[in-house]
């Protein structure tokens, strides 16, 4: 998958995240983003998401421009798969209504078809106990796990994935982040923003560095772990590796 | 000696026997009172009887205007909740001043005003059609509050989940909002929905003959104030106890978390 960036700017009221953000990047399966907080991480993942418009600049996802007006952003969306931190799924809706009501209400499955995907889907994160069950009654992990499932059944042409462990303790994280690991394998690439740093390592094509509103250092993951070629990323990695 | 049975704390609740005494208790004390206040009055039952008709079309009256004024005011409050929050400002200001005025005003004063000075310029001459909207007017404006606070009360998340799957801002609303809203106010919804019951009664001052009109002729025409108005009370409570009982109910049932 190739991603392009040219020329991006955003700022949140008067806060400048990106002033002219150049990037071109091309993975098979997984680019992690990585950096300190503040640095612009999800607000990059946003903006491949469709969720947020650059004050100015293009993206490119597959060499197809991201609309700018609304119906076009939608239709964006529509085609991805995207997982938050938390609070990813509607808490007045059980496992299975919560996969099912995109299928059905924007995909537009038959009630059959969007019932049977959902369950292919929960069984296959070991989910189909709990399908009746609404978020409350799960566990962080399972929900995240449900917001995954919700994402992939879709089939997206690829997801993004923001911070998706870190509300969680770190066994739920491993749990969540088993499953992340085990998409590898599947046919969509994955955009991932983690502070899981041996996670990255362990699994990402490419790891790119987002901090002070740009892209520092961009490279495959062993390359930038044991090689850092900016100062930035060392001292970012000297930080977050100290303990 | 300590009357432990009568109380209910968390480590060791109240048996029945500290139940029914303590209900009983109240009972007795509830008698006394009524006694104390009605017993030399309450005695021309048999006029007030001959009179139970308009009694019966009084209450009769009062539940449809009070159901009628319950779906136009929930329609109401919706659209002006929405109205609130669009981004048309001669829309939205239009709603805040409609919502600000009617809460700031005594209901009497809306009923008069509405009557005799609106509904009159228009030449709108029925009086209970026009009584349920000046009714619901007053209730839609609680209603609308009520109904924006749900909605700004949903997270932030929730709207990005939405945005994200891919619907629509009306499907959102339809789907994802409205439902953890609704759950959220029924409880002072329903709250509402008794007061509006309540409320009913001042229609009286424009001549609608409803429940509190009828008391008040029956009571002109007997002189029984106290036997007129005992069973005006208890024809609300008729309607607002069940209402208030579905609320606790409700309370219970839809409390989730988030």
């Amino acid at each position: 998958m190739k991603i392009s960036l040219r020329r991006i700017a955003k700022s949140y009221g008067g806060q400048c995240v990106f002033r002219s953000l150049d990037f071109n990047v091309e993975f098979e399966h997984t680019l992690a983003l990585v950096g300190p907080s503040g640095g612009g991480k999800s607000t990059l993942l946003r903006l491949l998401a469709g969720l947020e418009l650059p004050d100015s600049g293009e993206i490119r996802i597959d060499g197809d421009l991201i609309p700018s007006d609304e119906s076009g952003l939608r239709a964006h969306r529509q085609k991805l798969g995207v997982v938050f931190q938390a609070y990813n799924l509607f808490p007045h809706l059980t496992a299975l209504q919560n996969i099912r009501l995109p299928l059905e209400q924007v995909h537009r499955l038959s009630a059959q078809e969007a019932d049977s995907r959902a369950k292919q889907f929960l069984a296959r994160f070991q989910l189909l106990n709990h399908a009746g069950k609404q978020p409350a009654q799960l566990s962080g992990g399972q929900r995240q796990r449900v917001a995954i499932a919700r994402a992939l059944a879709v089939d997206p042409t690829f997801l993004l994935l923001d911070e998706p462990t870190s509300a969680l303790d770190p066994e739920m994280t491993a749990e969540v982040l088993d499953v992340i690991a085990e998409l590898r394998t599947s046919e969509k690439p994955i955009i991932l923003v983690t502070h899981e740093i041996g996670f990255a390592r362990h699994t990402a094509d490419l790891v790119a560095l987002v901090a002070d509103g740009g892209i520092p250092e961009c490279s495959p993951a062993t390359e930038f772990f044991d090689q850092p070629q900016h100062a930035t990323t060392r001292r970012f990695l000297q930080r977050v590796l100290k303990y | 000696m300590t009357a432990d049975f009568l109380f209910d704390r968390p480590r060791k609740p109240a048996g029945l026997f500290g139940k029914s005494f303590s209900i009983a208790l109240l009972l007795a004390g509830y008698s006394a009172l009524c006694w104390l206040a009605f017993s030399e009055s309450l005695r021309n039952w048999e006029k007030v009887w001959s009179y139970r008709e308009t009694f019966w079309n009084g209450w009769l009256t009062t539940v449809q205007i009070s159901a009628a004024a319950l779906v136009l005011s929930s329609l109401i409050g919706g659209a002006t909740a929405l109205a609130r929050r669009s981004n048309f400002l001669p829309l939205r200001y239009t709603a805040i001043a409609y919502v600000e005025t009617v809460r700031g005003l005594p209901l009497m004063v809306l009923v008069l005003f509405g009557f005799y000075g609106v509904a009159n310029a228009l030449g709108w001459q029925d009086r209970v059609s026009a009584g349920i909207v000046i009714l619901s007017l007053f209730s839609g404006a609680y209603i609308a509050e009520m109904i924006r606070s749900g909605i700004e009360s949903v997270g932030r998340s929730q709207w990005d989940s939405a945005r994200a799957i891919g619907l629509t801002p009306t499907q959102t609303y339809r789907f994802v909002v409205f439902p953890q809203v609704l759950r959220q106010i029924l409880p002072p919804l329903a709250g509402q929905f008794s007061s509006l019951i309540k409320d009913s009664s001042l229609l009286y001052i424009i001549g609608i003959p409803e429940l509190t009109f009828a008391a008040n002729q029956v009571n002109s025409a007997t002189y029984s104030t106290f036997e007129s108005f005992v069973p005006l009370g208890i024809c609300y409570l008729l309607l607002t106890l069940p209402v208030s009982l579905w609320t606790k109910r409700l309370e219970k049932k839809t409390r989730y978390e988030t």
